[in-house]
């Protein structure tokens, strides 16, 4: 972190590498997501191949939409990228790197990478998901990173539950919260540490995972390497990248990133009226339930006749129920079919083959969760840009 | 041979390339940021602005955000004051209104 001459010094030699800087960036493409000021480049970034580019510093970087017809599995190269502050660690040594566990616990413990290594693992394949996943579509627009659909992935994740590490350093009675700091660090003293919290429950659940492994490799380094807590079912946020500090609390946390930011309506649909202030607000947390045609592009060109389309679907936690698919606007709906079950964390694929006439369609996808829970037609609204789930629309000409 | 013997024999290369795995893990693992490339758009200022928002986090946080009439002098008044507050920019009180003009003229 740096004092506030740093800071100047640092802006004076931002501000001279941005006057000489060329302004083709990076030599690849651009693209434009489909909202007002969409116009983005391709970057390409060690271990990953060419990502949209939201921001450089710190790094975020979108998956391109095409990456999610290719599999259920987003591959790690295609993984997106979210950091809140400047301060990355750059270099990492996983022999020296230790994950402390300390607070209301019996025994303090530091663990290295290789202690980790040796308990009894796990694997679960899941989704993770920014908040601001989709925030570039909403109307009104907020302020915040302006997202497409491509903040999201689904992995299988490999590492020990938290439950597991926690039970060996000994929960104190009156414990409350466990607190998640990563090595990444703001670049401002005065600038709030990126740390979260879970409750003490949901922490010891079993699921919550401490991940080394990703899709049979290690984390790539902008995915959290070499240790990242998995929070299955939930935004990304809780997602900790690098953690390397564990506390248990007997208090709610009241850091900045939990009890400011990440904040949703306290209402039952998480949202308000556009342009109102909600009366209260709760730490976001699960994901609501989403459906994607990925097999077709917005604006594509077809001939009549038959095809299939494919696509995603998922939720929260409770697991997909049904997909239903509706070629004529949202007039009539037909259930799609349903892929392999990867578990109630994963995409699950759907297939339905349709036929086509000539003439323009509306095509759109709705899915329900086992509770119920189903997608909006109209989108629902809340200050912060999040938790989009409205029904998708993706307009097709045939002829 | 006991089963002691058969476990050493058949460890032993196990341990011995693990050994060296674990050598070859033991460089720390760097990661190199490629350049940046946002800039901040030519406008009254820009040098405040330059000198002060892109500190700490590239241009394309501001390059990026919606536009038009909702977001102008009211919303660049509201993101300059969330920098200061809740992200302690050591902002000076006379940049604050050249910032904001700045960029409510500029995007």
């Amino acid at each position: 972190m740096i004092d506030r001459r740093e800071w100047i010094r640092r802006a004076g030699l931002a501000a001279l590498a941005s006057g000489l800087a060329p302004v083709k960036a990076l030599g690849l493409d651009r693209v434009t997501l489909p909202f007002d000021n969409g116009e983005r480049p391709l970057v390409k970034y060690p271990q990953k191949r060419p990502m949209i580019g939201l921001t450089s510093r710190p790094p975020q970087l979108e998956t391109p939409f095409a990456i999610f017809n290719e599999g259920l599995i987003t591959p790690n190269n295609a993984f997106f990228v979210r950091y809140h502050l400047a301060g990355l660690p750059l270099a990492i040594d996983p022999d020296k790197f230790t994950l402390e566990i300390k607070g209301k616990v019996e025994r303090p413990l530091q663990l290295t990478l290789q202690d980790i290594k040796k308990l009894p693992a796990v694997e679960l394949v899941a989704v993770n998901q920014c908040s601001g996943n989709s925030r570039g579509f909403f109307s009104p627009r907020v302020a915040g990173g302006q997202l497409g659909n491509g903040a999201m992935g689904n992995a299988r994740w490999r590492g020990v539950p938290l439950k597991a590490v926690l039970d060996r350093a000994g929960v104190q009675a009156g414990a409350k919260q466990v607190a998640f700091n990563g090595m990444d660090h703001p670049v401002s003293v005065k600038t709030p540490d990126f740390v979260k919290a879970l409750d003490i429950e949901h922490a010891s659940d079993g699921e919550v995972m401490l991940a080394y492994g990703m899709n049979g490799d290690d984390l790539p380094f902008l995915n959290g390497f070499p240790l990242r807590l998995v929070v299955p079912g939930y935004y990304g946020t809780y997602w900790v990248k690098h953690l390397n500090e564990i506390t248990v609390i007997d208090t709610v946390f009241d850091g900045f990133w939990m009890k400011s930011a990440y904040r949703i309506p306290d209402t039952p649909c998480g949202c308000v009226e556009p342009g109102i202030a909600p009366k209260a607000t709760v730490p976001i947390n699960r994901f609501t339930v989403r459906s994607f045609i990925t097999s077709l592009t917005d604006g594509a060109r077809l001939k009549p006749g038959r095809l299939t389309l494919k696509g995603v679907a998922f939720d929260g936690g409770r697991g997909i129920q049904e997909v239903a698919v509706s070629t004529d606007g949202g007039d009539s709906w037909t259930p799609a079919r349903l892929g392999k079950d990867l578990g109630k964390y994963s995409f699950r694929e759907w297939q339905l083959p349709v036929k086509l006439a000539a003439g323009d369609h509306e095509l759109k996808v709705r899915a329900t969760n086992q509770a119920g829970d189903i997608q909006p037609m109209e989108p629902t609204w809340n200050p912060a840009g999040y938790l989009r789930n409205v029904v998708e629309t993706t307009r097709v000409s045939v002829a | 041979m006991n089963n002691r013997l058969i476990q050493t024999i058949v460890l032993a290369p196990i341990l011995i390339i693990g050994f060296f795995c674990g050598a070859t893990d033991a460089a720390p693992v760097s990661y190199q940021l490629p350049e940046e490339t946002a800039v901040l758009k030519p406008g009254p200022n820009l040098d405040v602005a330059e000198q002060n928002c892109t500190a700490c986090h590239s241009a394309d946080y501001i390059n990026t955000q919606p536009r038009g009439p909702r977001f102008k002098k009211d919303f660049w008044q509201a993101e300059v004051n969330k920098m200061i507050k809740v992200y302690g920019a050591p902002i000076d009180e006379a940049d604050i209104g050249k910032i904001v003009d700045y960029l409510a003229a500029t995007y």
